[in-house]
């Protein structure tokens, strides 16, 4: 999933500043899980904006609402009907949900509520870990299932660099390193023997390196 | 020989080698560079230049190679893999060869999170041994990462870094073949202080076969004084400093741990000296390239042999 954090009220409130009528919206989704955007948070951002700007004596029109995926048309589209009658959009999505929303309701002003950060995972209630890059050519059938291009901060390919120290890494001791991840991974499974293959410079052209990226699916087209 | 290295040469011969490390000046100043220059002269077989160490910004290393060999030096260009992708690197190369360099340390590199650049994006196109495999293809396959082919290849005496002290400390001798199967020539080890480790990882190397084929030189720093023992026991990734030879040059007065610096350093190089598979050391005196004769002097290494 995609994990991302509120930024500060101050931030979100100077973007806002001016308009009379704001719709806040949140998603459901991936956001929702790391309790930055959905339903809930939603709900509090909204009335904390209520609070900050009441206290220097405005009271915009403040409307939440919360949609199911603010990457998808059709659920973009449910809230349609409370769009013309607000100034401007706030949204609780990922950077693809802002921009998904700003292209719909492509005559309003959309702002970020949150910083996007990464694709990863929930480890336990309260911890998000990322994991993934998206480089476009998963190689984590090589590294026993724990990605170097992720999880080591200098994305080696061949193994360990001279910093890590008791599984940690040089970069910061809160980080694991990766490839004490990858080597533990692999002894365990009795497959070590793979690291002894050379891996060549990886093709970053099927990353962000090589542009925006587009999926296009004749089967799935309408 | 694969190269016209003076250091390849030497370590070919079966003469115990004698590198040092110099660190280019924080700006454009020559006088800096003349002056380390000078201390090492006629001391060492060849001079290794960083390539922004510790992540800050300092006069490049292929242009302060250059400046040392102008004054005579033997240069050895460290490259890191963290600030330039492969079209700056085998450019870079290129134009090192072409100035005359004979000689590259393929590096990482420390993370941009420790220099003074915190917020840069770090580039990690290539990791070390991906740098090694390109430097051997340019100089052996003629041709460029994607197969292009060469004009007048570069042709390197090829380095690379090994830390017998950090972990996961069973694949240390591992990671050491993957970079000689990528094609090291030699290697330059992270800094000597745990002899007994090093003792081991040596014997390590030696039963895989590997001294056999790559010219290990083992790293020297010497402390200027108890305060850097313990800051590069604490403060510096991928040191080994035991707590014995902190307490050692703790115990001399504040005046004189220098000179017991300078003491614990020669005796570390006879010690390595002995050790089967060591083929000569790589000395990394941090802006304290003045004491290298001195050193070198102690350890009975006072002078180079013509190759």
């Amino acid at each position: 999933m995609i994990v991302a954090e509120r930024k500060p009220i101050e931030e979100i409130k100077r973007m806002l500043e001016g308009y009379p009528s704001v719709l806040v919206v949140g998603c459901d989704s991936c956001v929702a899980e790391c309790a930055a955007g959905g339903h809930r948070e939603t709900q509090l951002l909204a009335a904390a904006l209520q609070l900050a700007f009441g206290k220097e004596g405005k009271s915009p029109v403040i409307t939440e609402a919360c949609i199911d995926r603010q990457c998808v048309d059709d659920f973009i589209e449910s809230i349609a009907s409370l769009v013309p009658e607000h100034a401007a959009i706030l949204s609780l999505g990922c950077g693809a949900g802002v921009q998904a929303l700003a292209r719909v309701y492509s005559d309003k002003p959309v702002f970020p509520a949150l910083d996007t950060l990464f694709i990863g995972e929930t480890e336990m209630r309260g911890i998000w870990q990322e994991n993934c890059l998206g480089c476009g050519q998963c190689k984590l059938g090589y590294f026993g299932a724990v990605c170097p291009v992720t999880r080591c901060s200098k994305r080696l390919m061949n193994g360990p660099c001279g910093g890590s120290k008791d599984g940690r890494c040089e970069v910061n001791p809160d980080i694991r390193c990766g490839w004490q991840m990858i080597i533990d991974r692999l002894e365990a499974l009795g497959e070590l023997a793979r690291l002894s293959e050379y891996i060549p410079p990886v093709d970053w052209s099927t990353s962000h390196s090589g542009g925006p990226r587009r999926v296009v699916r004749e089967d799935q087209l309408p | 020989m694969k190269t016209r290295s003076r250091l390849e040469k030497v370590l070919n011969a079966g003469l115990f080698a004698v590198t040092a490390e110099c660190g280019p000046p924080k700006g454009s100043n020559l006088s800096v560079l003349e002056k380390k220059a000078g201390f090492l002269k006629g001391r060492v077989d060849a001079v290794n230049v960083t390539d922004n160490q510790t992540a800050i910004v300092r006069m490049s290393s292929l242009a302060a190679c250059s400046i040392l060999k102008g004054l005579g030096h033997e240069p050895v260009l460290q490259m890191v893999t963290r600030d330039r992708n492969r079209i700056a690197l085998q450019s870079d190369l290129f134009g090192a060869y072409a100035l005359g360099i004979s000689n590259v340390l393929c590096l990482t590199g420390d993370h941009h999170s420790f220099g003074n650049q915190k917020q840069a994006l770090g580039v990690f196109d290539l990791d070390s041994i991906q740098l090694v495999r390109t430097v051997k293809d340019m100089r052996d396959e003629g041709r460029i990462i994607g197969g292009d082919e060469i004009d007048d290849p570069p042709k390197m005496f090829i380095g690379a870094a090994a830390n017998p002290f950090a972990d996961p400390v069973g694949f240390r001798v591992a990671r050491l073949a993957k970079k000689i199967e990528a094609g090291a020539d030699f290697i330059q080890t992270q800094c000597v202080f745990n002899l007994h480790r090093f003792d081991e990882f040596m014997r390590q190397a030696r039963e895989a076969g590997l001294t056999e084929k790559v010219k290990i030189l083992a790293g020297i720093t010497p402390l200027k004084n108890a305060g850097m023992a313990r800051y590069m026991a604490t403060q510096v990734a991928g040191m080994d400093v035991p707590e014995e030879l902190i307490k050692r040059i703790s115990g001399v007065p504040e005046g004189n741990q220098a000179a017991e610096g300078i003491k614990i350093a020669a005796e570390t190089i006879s010690r390595v000296r002995e050790i089967k598979g060591v083929a000569g050391i790589h000395l990394m005196a941090i802006e304290w390239e003045e004491k290298v004769p001195e050193i070198l002097e102690q350890a009975g290494l006072a002078s180079r042999p013509q190759v």
